[in-house]
């Protein structure tokens, strides 16, 4: 409500009438805004729907598929052999999913340190954990490459996957965030049945972390699958690419076909945008929960 | 006991940190002093890349000045109309939940594909951007990537698409205001544009802090669409951003020793812009916790 009835300098009436139009005007821009998303995606189906041959801009310009309906192009996008989608999209999966043992598997352990034990140092190994997410990968960009380049890891996923394996700053601050939450009689109670310090974190703690969990396996989905950086560096071989670096090969050829460069698009922009529809609380939730403690 | 516990715990990390970052960081040092190319043993050379940097670079002043004007043109605009959205989307209407999705999902959108889809809405002649401008009587609108001024701000422009991740930021800062100032506020007669000014921009303002930081560094990090647009055919040298420059010389010229000392330069100007502005932060950035407690 823009305009309060708390401000009486003309009839109510006045007010009421104000409020009404500010409440228009609020639909009229999020409609208009909601257009300004949408169009273009539906634009960019429109033409991955149409026969190769057929004028890709029209005008005017044609929002929603209506005369063709080509799925040829999504499956030729997937199958071709000089770049197959499917193939780069199990390829973009399996630095996922590595990724995902990976930071699951580090990030909790190192988590639940600092959340649920004491110890010297705790303060200012903690301090310096915040620190390391300010350091810039720029600079550890090169190094890092010309390390894992002499361990003979150039061309192979490892050193996509395999750093993940030592903790992310990020998402321990997280988990541990959420971890620091639980109640410390939890422990107590379980040391008191006999249970060992792993057997706390495995038996007890992680169960209950799954929440976060989730929002970090989110999070993680959105940057194995939009990382164009990594995999350009690393990959060498059209099979092992990833859909990022296939999309952004396909587009920047002299002349690709449109039709099949928007279906790769679509097929580039589909998966998290399902994830987001399906994980949608969780995702605002994460993003939120780190903009207020940051 | 608990002490020996928590550093076997603490061991992916602690082992991570020495050779994941502290190792490369000081081997980083290093190589930007010297030749390194991979097919030889890396020479010293000095200061050699540093001075070739400063004389003999020309792109080393294209790439940073485009960063540069990005920087200027991008942070500001991006933070108001995320501010501003986020106001809108913070009102209590029917169906509001409906638009918030709607207007977020670009933000999960990899840059690439974003890059590859602007590039055909702007195209200067066909486009559907183009066409729009025309219908209302702009009979010659901007070339946009194809041209030398207007690549830039149809970059900027484009990303205005996506502005959702930092709305959702914005929006939980202003969820996280207590109710009770506002009714305060209104009890003692105030207006909304007086609620604006003296609660909620008050109130907001380490979230516009965070949202300033983040902008910062995310704006010297341009690399994604910046590298699909440059090889379809944006203008030459005018998408030229910085890392796209350093990772031209270190991975397609191979001349690792050179890109080191282009990142050492990076990081140092964008922790100077950092430390600038936690420095004024003091005098704009105001945290409840300083009075209540």
């Amino acid at each position: 409500m823009l305009f309060t009835r708390r401000q009486h300098y003309f009839p109510p009436v006045i007010y009421r009438l104000l409020n009404g139009l500010s409440t228009t005007i609020q639909y009229l821009l999020l409609v208009a805004l909601s257009g300004f998303v949408l169009m273009p995606i539906g634009w960019m189906l429109t033409v991955a729907l149409k026969p190769t041959g057929v004028p890709v801009f029209t005008i005017p310009p044609e929002w929603f598929p209506t005369r063709y309906w080509e799925w040829k192009n999504f499956t030729d996008a997937l199958l071709t052999p000089t770049r197959p989608f499917l193939t780069y999209t199990l390829n973009t999966l399996v630095i996922f999913l590595g990724n995902s043992v990976g930071t699951l598997f580090s990030c909790s352990l190192v988590a639940f340190a600092f959340a649920r034990l004491r110890f010297r140092g705790s303060d200012f190994l903690f301090n310096f954990l915040i620190i390391t997410m300010l350091i810039p990968w720029q600079v550890l960009m090169i190094p890092q490459f010309l390390m894992f380049h002499r361990l003979g890891w150039y061309g192979t996923y490892l050193p996509l996957i395999v750093p993940s394996f030592f903790g992310n700053a990020f998402n321990i601050f997280l988990i541990r965030q959420y971890m620091r939450t639980f109640p410390k009689e939890l422990d107590d109670a379980a040391r008191i049945d006999g249970c060992n310090y792993f057997q706390i974190y495995w038996h007890i703690i992680l169960p209950l972390c799954i929440p976060v969990l989730t929002v970090v396996v989110v999070f993680l989905f959105l940057g194995s699958w939009g990382d164009l950086l990594g995999p350009l560096i690393y990959l060498d071989n059209n099979r092992k690419f990833t859909v990022a670096i296939g999309l952004a090969n396909f587009a920047t050829r002299a002349n690709p076909n449109n039709n099949q460069l928007m279906a790769a698009n679509l097929i580039m922009m589909l998966p998290p945008m399902v994830i987001y529809f399906f994980a949608q609380d969780k995702l605002i939730g994460g993003i939120a929960s780190v903009g207020l403690k940051g | 006991m608990e002490e020996r516990a928590a550093y076997l715990f603490l061991l992916p990390w602690l082992i991570g940190v020495v050779f994941l970052l502290a190792g490369p960081i000081i081997a980083s040092v290093f190589i930007s002093f010297t030749k390194w190319n991979l097919s030889a043993p890396p020479t010293w050379i000095g200061l050699e890349n540093y001075r070739r940097m400063l004389f003999d670079d020309p792109d080393f002043y294209r790439s940073m000045g485009v960063t540069l004007r990005y920087t200027i043109m991008s942070v500001p605009l991006y933070m108001v109309v995320g501010l501003a959205l986020a106001l809108l989307l913070n009102q209590k209407l029917k169906g509001m939940n409906f638009f918030r999705t709607i207007l977020f999902m670009p933000s999960v959108i990899a840059g690439t594909a974003v890059a590859v889809l602007w590039s055909m809405l702007l195209n200067p002649d066909v486009g559907v951007v183009n066409q729009i401008l025309r219908f209302i009587g702009i009979a010659n609108p901007p070339r946009w990537l194809s041209s030398n001024e207007w690549a830039l701000p149809a970059y900027v422009l484009m990303g205005l698409w996506s502005i959702g991740g930092g709305v959702i930021i914005y929006l939980a800062g202003l969820q996280n205001i207590p109710p009770h100032l506002y009714e305060a506020a209104e009890i003692d007669g105030a207006n909304s544009a007086q609620k604006f000014l003296h609660i909620t921009l008050p109130m907001l303002t380490p979230t516009i802090f965070f949202t300033l930081i983040t902008s910062l560094v995310g704006a010297f990090q341009v690399f994604d669409g910046a590298y699909v647009l440059n090889g379809r055919g944006a203008r030459r040298g005018a998408l030229l951003f910085y890392l796209l420059h350093l990772y031209n010389e270190g991975f397609r010229g191979a001349r690792f020793g050179y890109a080191s000392a282009l990142a050492w330069v990076l990081v140092i100007l964008a922790a100077a812009a950092i430390i600038i502005t936690f420095r004024t932060s003091e005098r704009w950035v105001y945290y409840e916790a300083d009075t209540e407690r």
